[in-house]
């Protein structure tokens, strides 16, 4: 049986990640997963210098799902390559490093100082709702998004998968932008925004009075984008949004993902990636399905 | 230490006072490899709850494999209120034990001071201090005093505490001990000590804090704050440090990693 899957020029032993920012670099959830066993760890986002991030309250839990607002906080791009990489370079895993920025040039310049470390994709962030400059403020206006892919692509040593929003009215317009500035890859989706109301104390629960919702709750919307997506472009798809179980990352290969990232499954089973992999070989047995390419937009009416 | 997360057995369930259940869970290896100040966290069994609930350890049986929690439902429909609703025999997800816990400070007089929900943990450590079994204390036991706030007359763990050392009682209405804060508690009592063990409301922490700085005693608090993963992956769960820390290189330290229990004077309360 064979589960590698061939994204833009890079083979992973099996088509399951990690969305960035729910598995930090791998080290605390290693004390429950393999790093071994998965396709690949995609990072949480790291910047040129450190971030300090947003207030407090900076999760909720709603029906079906839940908000967070981090605000990107991250160690800057100097310690991520000193321990980070390093760490991750232990295991038999490919590594993919998710980028923000609060600008073009902050994208580029952590772009750049990665191209000699040995990361094997980069992710880039264009869809962050929640911080003021940079992320999803690109991620919104296709012109925007197809500049900032073209510049990435231009310090870029490894692919560049473009992480998209789907707080978007057309996503596919988004998508088509991307390609066109030369993307090798895309991720989507990254969360919806959202907010949450604390009616007994009649405050905001976030401090940051919105944030991305994830979680099961926005799975189907995530089916879609992606179908959607992937009859647009020709590039792979890495596909996500509420990934909770081995069916829901079927779905999602079903709806043309060539990979799958799973990420609030995290919080709710440490252990769950090991199993959507294990769960994806069943179905694979069951339905005598020789390559796990085979499943990709393998959906038909 | 170990952390595990695996289906935990309910041994036994009681209502202590209005909102507030005590449950007893046989989880044998978080209780060995758990210590006081330490939490877990806990699993609902509805799917359309995904993150857990962090509950601070009240009580930890290495013998019997069995940990204790006290805590409260925080309203109807909750994942607490459906905690609260477990039998003797009924399955839960627990992961555990995380977080650092309380270090003591050998030979040091102290206050256990708890508020609230915050009480509970400080039941384990009263335990810990007096049988001597706190790493690093030795032969050097250090007389404790609890110090206890509650809102009202709802009162909950006193006789407990009462075994373990001398306690005083503070009650927002009144009804018990003296009427207002832990602080009004201990003046009321002319008490004194050299080091402060608490947990508690945010506003208590930072007023026993500023206690504590101008008595020139030492004060080790656990904080909390809303969690996601509860093992220092996803950042939700940070409050401000006084130095940069040198995981998260910026002046935020993770409360279910770093902490819970930090030395007052490293966090900004």
């Amino acid at each position: 049986m064979d589960m590698s899957v061939n994204i833009a020029g890079v083979t992973w032993k099996n088509p399951v990640t990690v969305a960035s920012g729910t598995f930090g670099s791998g080290a605390e959830y290693s004390e429950f997963v393999d790093l071994n066993k998965l396709g690949a760890v995609t990072t949480k986002g790291v910047a040129l210098t450190p971030w300090q991030g947003n207030a407090t309250p900076r999760v909720a839990e709603v029906y079906g799902g839940m908000l967070n607002a981090v605000g990107l906080q991250n160690p800057g791009i100097d310690l991520f390559c000193e321990r980070d990489i390093p760490y991750l370079k232990k295991f038999d895993t490919k590594i993919i490093v998710n980028v923000c920025g609060h600008s073009v040039e902050e994208y580029a310049g952590v772009v750049e100082r990665l191209s000699d470390e040995p990361a094997d994709m980069l992710e880039i962030n264009i869809s962050c709702p929640n911080v003021k400059e940079g992320g999803i403020a690109f991620g919104q206006d296709p012109k925007a998004v197809e500049a900032v892919t073209k510049e990435m692509k231009r310090y870029a040593k490894q692919p560049v998968i473009m992480k998209l929003s789907p707080n978007v009215t057309d996503i596919t317009e988004i998508a088509r932008a991307a390609e066109a500035g030369g993307a090798d890859a895309l991720s989507l989706i990254n969360t919806i925004t959202g907010m949450k109301i604390d009616i007994h104390r009649r405050t905001f629960v976030l401090a940051n009075k919105t944030g991305g919702m994830s979680g099961p709750a926005i799975h189907p919307v995530a089916v879609r984008m992606v179908y959607e997506c992937a009859q647009t472009v020709g590039i792979p798809i890495i596909g996500m949004g509420g990934i909770m179980n081995a069916e829901d990352a079927i779905e999602m290969l079903l709806a043309g993902a060539s990979a799958v990232s799973v990420g609030t499954a995290n919080f709710t089973d440490p252990y769950v990636t090991e199993k959507i992999i294990c769960g994806i070989r069943s179905y694979m047995e069951k339905y005598r399905i020789s390559a796990v390419r085979e499943l990709v937009g393998a959906a038909k009416n | 230490m170990k952390k595990t997360k695996g289906t935990a057995y309910v041994i036994s369930q009681k209502q202590l006072a209005p909102q507030i259940y005590d449950l007893t869970l046989h989880a044998p290896e978080i209780a060995e490899a758990a210590r006081a100040g330490q939490f877990v966290s806990v699993y609902t069994n509805s799917d359309s709850r995904l993150l857990p609930r962090p509950i601070s350890l009240c009580g930890i049986d290495k013998e019997n494999g069995s940990i204790r929690l006290v805590y409260r439902v925080t309203g109807e429909d909750t994942g607490t209120e459906e905690f609260s609703r477990l039998k003797e025999k009924d399955e839960i997800q627990v992961m555990g034990p995380l977080g650092n816990g309380f270090t003591v400070l050998p030979g040091k007089k102290a206050f256990l001071v708890g508020g609230g929900i915050g009480i509970p943990p400080m039941l384990q450590l009263a335990k810990d201090i007096n049988a001597g079994c706190v790493s690093g204390l030795a032969d050097q036991i250090p007389e404790i005093q609890i110090v206890a706030g509650y809102r009202d007359s709802g009162t909950f763990l006193l006789d407990e505490f009462q075994e373990q050392a001398k306690c005083f009682v503070a009650t927002e209405d009144g009804s018990v001990g003296t009427k207002g804060t832990v602080l009004d508690a201990i003046r009321e009592n002319g008490l004194d000590a050299e080091v402060i063990y608490a947990c508690g409301p945010l506003p208590m922490l930072r007023a026993l804090a500023a206690y504590a700085d101008e008595n020139g005693m030492e004060c080790f608090v656990s904080m909390e704050e809303r969690m996601a993963c509860g093992i220092g992956a996803c950042l939700a769960c940070v409050c401000e440090s006084k130095e940069k820390d040198s995981h998260t290189n910026v002046n935020n330290k993770r409360i279910c990693k770093e902490g819970p229990v930090f030395d007052a004077k490293e966090v900004k309360l």
